[in-house]
């Protein structure tokens, strides 16, 4: 824990200047009327988003010139607090002059980035990153009213953390490409979790189809089953047809039988190994490893700790093998 | 103008206090259990101290008032000591509490659940109290305690805690109440409520911080929370906080002196305060004033969130309090206001004012003109008082997912 968190944050002190410049005097806080708008030959869309039983509201208001689809005015009213409102007011802000088209790739990201007051802080702390999503959602929603088709249509993929706007497809990828473990990780590694923080499990600020911890652990076992597998097929293989196969496959399978037969003996003595590269050596098959943690200057990793990979890599897989550490 | 209506969460401490406090600092600084002369010549004002406490609670001698750190602490004590000598030493396997206690007594429940113990959590009714005939429904014997808070930091209002006690006595089921919004605010006489166990907090009663007390009934056994160098006759180690144990016999003296007649003058304030505010529309207060701490009214306002009402307050020099949050991890909508019953959406829009005797008539008019101003400019913004309605189509569901 850091020393600032033990204290931990004021949450007023987090907010920008501008988001408390908009909130003590928004912009665009106001209303569109049907009669005025029609008068005018445009089109009024209105959209709600949110209730006041959720603890946030918004109703987006957008005057559009039909025959461009051009958004010529734009007001809003917000039942929140303080970023709620200033969101809603550089949301609005961000729609005006933009066709509808275009508007609906204004994402929560985008109006969190324009209450920025320099680039690089920050505008809301983390869990009052949520109030810019119902930005994002509400625009989507005023976009499908005026295009006659279901809000969700603008979204491609499955946002999980709505916050950072990562989706599953990326979260799955990422934990298999990094080897992650832990939530914390994939919050590191994505963003994804480190916001209002509803995504990571359930009874969060708001219900969510998919959670970090069922993803995490869905993707560990696909994992898992993958090594298994990779396992029993270089078993399967047997030690002639390692030579034949590929440098990924031969990875896999010098990793599966190390798995099973050496990996929790280092770990039990607080030591693990990783594979470093396998290069083929005239006859020889030359598979380079790191010694890590205890492993790594202890007396026995180049004398019965090397010897017991080596005859048990031969045994499994080719008689040719030789383990080198570096 | 600065206006701190908070003081349910804290008070300021009193002069008076600081300077009872001052000498027990830098001049008597002795440990009171060393044998020498530095050490022995603090105990006539700790003695004092102690007999202040006695008898601002009317506590007989033949009870235990133990100081602590605070009231987080007198309640952990009382819920993991009895769990240890009545559940895991014992055939005990059961607590009775309410939904709306406070975090240290609720997280220590939900601890203690962990631990295999079933614990009920009570409703209040529709003013904010539990029924003293729902308490008496769901003892069993397998109860080892009830613990229910006398008075209701959110809300003021106060339990019927000697009925509870008389009900707790008649079943042979220890009672334990949290006192840190009724001692110091109103009469406490353990003469005549009956209560085995109660938790109380200098900070609450213009007292300083990081102190506080536990009262046991008649001297019973309660495994120590704290073990160590036995100060307090074995009953809470460490050494003990001299200057501030000194600074809450002087807090609660002044606290409960004439305490009826401070009660009257903060409640006639009070209730100025809340009577111009419900001059507003469609607001309510959560209670009968009658069953209410002098000092807390806790007002729901349609169509302004919490906590921008309490940014507009804060922008006026006001600090006030809310249980909700919009968009927070970790502030829900406000627990009472879900508990008493109200429409969820008014879980959102409650602001709880706490005076204290230092609340002056002026600092009730500044913020009477700025709490309606800051409506007014909210109201304005809000959607819940929108006029153009959504495009077909456009009206939000009761809590969508985002």
């Amino acid at each position: 824990m850091a020393k600032a968190d033990m204290l931990g944050e004021s949450l007023w002190d987090a907010y920008s200047d501008k988001v408390t410049t908009l909130m003590n005097n928004p912009q665009h806080q106001g209303e569109l009327f049907q009669g005025e708008v029609e008068k005018r030959g445009h089109k009024l869309i209105v959209a709600d988003f949110g209730a006041e039983s959720c603890g946030d509201a918004v109703r987006l208001y957008w005057e559009i010139d039909p025959a461009t689809d051009k958004i010529v005015d734009s007001k809003f009213k917000s039942f929140g607090c303080g970023t709620a409102i200033a969101s809603s007011d550089v949301m609005t802000e961000l729609c005006i002059g933009k066709t509808v088209q275009e508007a609906v790739k204004i994402t929560n990201i985008d109006v969190e980035l324009a209450l920025r007051d320099t680039p690089d802080v920050p505008a809301v702390p983390p869990q009052k990153m949520h109030c810019s999503v119902m930005a994002y959602d509400v625009i989507k929603k005023a976009a499908g009213l005026y295009m006659g088709v279901d809000a969700e249509s603008f979204e491609e993929e499955i946002i999980v953390c709505e916050c950072a706007r990562v989706s599953l497809g990326t979260l799955q990828e990422v934990i298999k490409l990094n080897d992650l473990h832990t939530i914390e990780e994939i919050t590191d590694y994505t963003k994804a979790g480190g916001f209002c923080k509803s995504c990571i499990k359930p009874g969060g600020h708001e219900a969510r189809e998919y959670y970090l911890v069922d993803i995490l652990a869905d993707t560990r076992k696909e994992m898992d089953e993958e090594k298994m597998k990779a396992a029993a097929d270089a078993q399967a293989a047997g030690g002639g047809n390692f030579e034949e196969m590929t440098l990924v496959q031969q990875i896999k399978a010098v990793d599966a039988i190390i798995d099973e037969n050496v990996r929790q003996f280092l770990i039990m003595d607080g030591g693990d190994m990783e594979i470093i590269d396998i290069k083929k050596n005239d006859e020889y098959i030359d598979i380079y490893i790191r010694y890590l943690g205890a492993c790594n200057g202890c007396a026995s990793s180049a004398t019965g700790t090397l010897y017991a990979i080596e005859s048990t890599l031969k045994e499994k897989l080719s008689s040719n093998i030789r383990v080198l550490p570096i | 103008m600065q206006v701190y209506l908070d003081n349910n969460a804290t008070t300021m401490c009193d002069p008076l206090v600081v300077e009872a406090m001052l000498p027990y600092f830098s001049e008597q600084y002795g440990n009171p259990s060393s044998i020498h002369k530095f050490g022995s010549s603090v105990h006539p004002a700790l003695m004092k101290a102690i007999d202040q406490v006695y008898k601002a609670i009317n506590a007989s001698d033949a009870d235990d008032i133990v100081f602590t750190s605070c009231a987080t602490e007198s309640n952990n004590w009382v819920l993991q000591s009895v769990f240890t000598d009545y559940v895991v030493n014992g055939d005990k396997n059961h607590i009775v509490t309410t939904e709306v206690e406070h975090p240290s007594v609720l997280s220590t429940c939900k601890f203690l659940e962990d631990q295999g113990v079933k614990v009920t959590y009570l409703p209040v009714n529709d003013q904010g109290v539990v029924e003293a005939h729902t308490v008496k429904s769901f003892i069993t014997d397998k109860t080892a305690l009830v613990s229910i808070m006398w008075a209701s930091n959110e809300t003021g209002m106060i339990n019927p805690i000697k009925e509870i006690g008389e009900i707790c006595k008649e079943k042979g089921v220890l009672f334990h109440s949290d006192g840190v919004q009724a001692v110091g605010k109103i009469p406490v006489d353990l003469q005549d409520v009956y209560l085995d166990f109660l938790s109380f907090s200098a900070h609450k009663f213009h007292g300083p911080k990081g102190v506080g007390g536990l009262y046991i009934r008649e001297s019973q056994a309660l495994t120590p929370l704290l073990h160590g160098g036995d100060q307090m006759g074995g009953r809470r180690s460490g050494t003990l906080n001299v200057p501030y144990i000194v600074g809450m016999g002087k807090a609660i003296e002044l606290a409960t002196t004439n305490i009826e007649e401070k009660m009257s003058m903060i409640a006639e304030k009070r209730d100025r305060l809340e009577d111009a505010l419900l001059k507003l529309s469609d607001t309510f207060t959560v209670g009968d004033r009658k069953n209410r701490t002098p000092n807390t009214v806790l007002i729901s306002i349609r169509g302004v969130e919490g906590e921008g009402m309490l940014w507009d307050l804060n922008n006026g020099q006001i600090g006030a309090s809310t249980g909700s949050a919009c968009a927070s991890e970790d502030l829900e909508a406000n627990t009472v206001m879900l508990a008493i019953g109200a429409d969820n959406e008014l879980a959102h829009t409650g602001i709880r004012l706490s005076l204290s005797r230092f609340t002056t008539d002026a600092e009730i008019d500044y913020t009477i003109s700025h709490f309606k101003g800051a409506v007014e400019r909210l109201r304005a913004i809000s959607s819940s008082f929108a006029k153009q309605q959504p495009t077909k189509g456009g009206e939000a569901q009761a809590c969508e997912m985002h």
